[in-house]
């Protein structure tokens, strides 16, 4: 693809494109990714917060929304992603030590955040269905 | 900032500087945001959960009007959006490129978090000391 700008089109690092996926790659995109879906659940916290404030008239169709299949499917995702980034937060605590960088470690640690990603919506259900 | 007309060669002004000179801050700021949220975070989800055990608006209103959960939602609100502020800044400047595109977001994540806190921490004190 030789033409007069291709320095422009120069493939850029990394090479996503031929990269195996492996796990210390995956946790970490999956990292931004989960902090962009939280900064939208933040927000709508924020906006949850504001309807209470405004009372019952603003609250209950957005209460029944939340309710509903989609909004409790929504809840349990955003559950995730912050379990996610939990874990792989801590994780990136104890790289900050400099411990935990061997390949292996930070495979197996990789694939501890992701598990827990699913681990505590899960949990969270249980302990509601269940506890008590 | 010494112009061009520097006696000192561009490499000697850059050495030791890494890419800007500064940055230690926003790490620090982002770790220490990060061990308060591993602890605000669980602690939200649990509480809410298991006290807003329906829809309705009576158990969201006995949840937030709770002096504990208040306050706890307040740090949650100050550190969380603080932190993801730190973190959105982080991912503008890694992938958008284009210099007015990156400058209306970095503006938006600089403004929107405090405008969205304001009016949410507005929120909480309006349900504990009524209109």
């Amino acid at each position: 693809m030789a033409s007069a700008n291709s320095a422009d089109n120069r493939p850029l690092s990394p090479h996503l494109s031929v990269w195996r996926w492996h796990a210390t790659m995956a946790s970490s995109i999956f990292h931004r990714a989960t902090g962009v879906a939280l900064y939208a659940g933040a927000i709508g916290l924020a906006f949850w917060l504001m309807a209470v404030a405004a009372g019952p008239d603003v609250y209950t169709p957005l209460g029944v929304l939340l309710s509903e299949w989609y909004g409790q499917a929504a809840l349990y995702i955003l559950v995730g992603c912050l379990a996610y980034h939990l874990a792989n937060g801590v994780r990136h605590l104890v790289f900050d030590t400099g411990a935990g960088l061997k390949p292996a470690d930070a495979d197996m640690t990789a694939w501890f955040a992701i598990l827990f990603a699913f681990v505590a919506p899960v949990g969270l259900w249980a302990l509601l269905s269940f506890g008590k | 900032m010494s112009g061009n007309s520097s006696m000192r060669t561009a490499l000697g002004r850059v050495k030791g500087h890494g890419a800007s000179g500064e940055g230690t801050g926003h790490f620090i700021a982002s770790r220490v945001t990060a061990i308060a949220l591993a602890i605000l975070g669980p602690w939200f989800i649990i509480s809410a959960a298991l006290t807003m055990r329906d829809a309705g608006y009576g158990s969201a209103l006995e949840f937030v009007a709770q002096p504990l959960n208040s306050v706890g939602l307040i740090l949650l609100l100050v550190i969380g959006l603080y932190h993801m502020s730190l973190g959105m800044q982080e991912i503008v400047v890694d992938y958008i490129h284009k210099p007015f595109g990156k400058f209306v977001l970095l503006l938006l994540n600089a403004l929107g978090p405090l405008a969205i806190g304001a009016a949410a921490i507005f929120a909480v004190l309006r349900v504990n000391f009524g209109a």
